[in-house]
């Protein structure tokens, strides 16, 4: 049986950035990847938050194929007739170092991949792994098709859908309550459109979150992000949320809704779709964490439940790519000592736990518990509507106070279960 | 607000690549006790549809390899896993 040093199932974020630590200190690592190319089975929203991991793949980012550098977030609630936007922009957007840019995968993780095969990583794409070889409980390899080969240790990034954590017992079959459904198309314009329409100078871009009725009280809700030469339009809805609606609600149909609204028309209008894809996204927070190293495996990424949804930050690639970054160095570690034990890669957990990825995962440990409201998806996005619906608009009869207008909507709609929501907030 | 789609005139934008090998199933008796159907809406690329006897069919060509359904599938009626290796769907944009 042939042998590496280091089988890294998948090239999405998290096993690049491990085969680009690994492969530049000179181990020897292979990346199988079931795609044509790294990055033809990946999608994002998406945008990169670049500032948690500049330092941990220094000098790459230059010449990386990033779309825009996100100058102005929007988070826009709707109700079934009206919406409410407000922007938030601010210089610290504007200065370089960039802090958040948008991204297309295909072109990203391609490129990741060539920076692998520069540093001396090999990378087999259009190969399923299908299993891991086990010897006393210890993974010693994988099966890909007829294909055996040998590794002191693996890295399962193989994504949200892990079948390799699974396999290597180290995460149980995923339950509806924390993962989410994403559907993204994404649609060409040219730039000077796109800059012209979200009021941006040449190279921003724009971010903008949508919630409210488009999700139809499920958790869940909608996002657009200026690329280059496209916007990428996507609705999210928890798969929990999607189960048990009478009449069911049927999520193509629900992403079309949302995609025909007059808000959204007016910035896409012109546009012609060119890609249409979907994905899973973990929702579970810290929850959601399976085990993440046993006997001569580790898991990282998606495949490690790596994503922190704070409701108005969205956030999982750039866990990814830490990940992958601190596997590397787990395994490096258990290299110099020579052993490979679930108890030599106990160190990536504290690795992980001293970086931002576990961290942040711990501070918003409430997080999915507050987003798991029907009320922010229904009532409060109606009662912001309805307050500035009264202000607005302009009839015939003599206007009330703005106050009394407000207290009143505020009276009409509030009920006791309300005041939890508040202090739920403070749980965030 | 209702629009009607075409859902398989989206996925003609993607580049999906067929192998013959089927990689989804159902398994039929759980499908016929199962009253959510779940699989019929949550499925971005509807891949599973109902046929005139009411038995869920699938229609794996278009495909988007998300994992939802087997998600969704709570009575666990669904076999799934990734197509062949150079097989299934390739982004060009993701």
């Amino acid at each position: 049986m042939d042998k590496f040093e280091v089988i890294i199932v998948g090239g999405g974020l998290a096993g690049l950035a491990a085969a680009y630590t690994l492969a530049s200190d000179g181990l020897e690592v292979l990346i199988v990847e079931r795609g044509d190319y790294c990055g033809a089975k990946n999608v994002t929203g998406g945008r990169l938050y670049l500032n948690p991991i500049r330092q941990l793949l220094p000098d790459i980012w230059e010449e990386a194929p990033l779309e825009r550098h996100v100058c102005q977030e929007k988070i826009t609630m709707m109700t079934d007739t009206s919406s409410t936007t407000m922007t938030f922009a601010t210089q610290a957007f504007r200065e370089k170092p960039y802090h958040s840019y948008t991204i297309l995968r295909a072109n990203f993780d391609n490129w990741f991949a060539d920076k692998v095969s520069e540093a001396g990583g090999v990378i087999i794409t259009k190969n399923k792994v299908d299993d891991l070889i086990m010897e006393n409980g210890k993974v010693i390899g994988i099966k890909a098709g007829e294909d055996e080969l040998g590794a002191d240790v693996v890295l399962a990034a193989d994504g949200v859908m892990s079948v390799i954590a699974e396999k290597a017992g180290l995460r149980k079959p995923h339950v509806p309550q924390g993962f989410a459904v994403a559907i993204k198309e994404v649609i060409e314009l040219a730039p000077r459109i796109i800059e012209d329409r979200f009021n941006l100078n040449d190279g921003e871009g724009a971010a903008n979150v949508f919630m409210g009725s488009i999700s139809k009280g499920m958790f869940g809700g909608g996002f657009l992000y200026t690329n280059r030469n496209s916007v990428s339009l996507g609705l999210v809805v928890k798969i929990s949320d999607l189960l048990h609606k009478e009449p069911a609600i049927d999520m193509p149909q629900l992403f079309e809704d949302f995609k025909n609204r007059p808000e959204i028309n007016t910035l896409i209008q012109g546009g012609d779709s060119i890609e249409y894809s979907a994905h899973v996204i973990p929702e579970g927070g810290m929850e959601g964490v399976p085990q993440l190293f046993g006997d001569g495996i580790l898991v990282s990424g998606d495949a490690a439940g790596f994503a922190l949804n704070a409701g108005l930050t969205v956030r999982g690639m750039e866990f990814a790519v830490a990940s992958g970054v601190l596997a590397a160095k787990a395994i490096k570690n258990a290299r110099e000592n020579n052993d490979f034990s679930k108890q030599s890669l106990s160190y990536y957990k504290k690795l992980l736990e001293d970086s931002f990825v576990l961290k942040d995962l711990a501070t918003f440990k409430n997080a999915p518990m507050f987003l798991d409201n029907p009320r922010l998806y229904n009532v409060y996005p109606n009662i912001v509507s309805d307050v500035l619906e009264k202000v607005m608009f302009i009839g015939a009869d003599p206007k009330r106070k703005l106050s009394a207008t407000a207290v009143r909507e505020m009276r009409s709609k509030f009920r006791f279960s309300m005041i939890k929501d508040v202090f739920g907030v403070f749980k965030l | 607000m209702k629009t009607q789609i075409n859902v398989k005139e989206k996925l003609g934008l993607d580049t999906i690549k067929i192998h013959e090998e089927k990689h989804i199933s159902v398994d039929q008796m759980v499908c016929k006790s199962c009253k959510g159907r779940y699989c019929l809406h949550v499925c971005p690329a509807q891949v599973y549809t109902l046929n005139k006897e009411n038995l869920v069919v699938l229609d794996l060509d278009g495909c988007l390899e998300c994992g939802t359904c087997l998600i969704a599938c709570t009575p666990k009626s669904i076999s799934w896993e990734y197509p062949r290796g150079g097989f299934g769907v390739q982004f060009k944009c993701g």
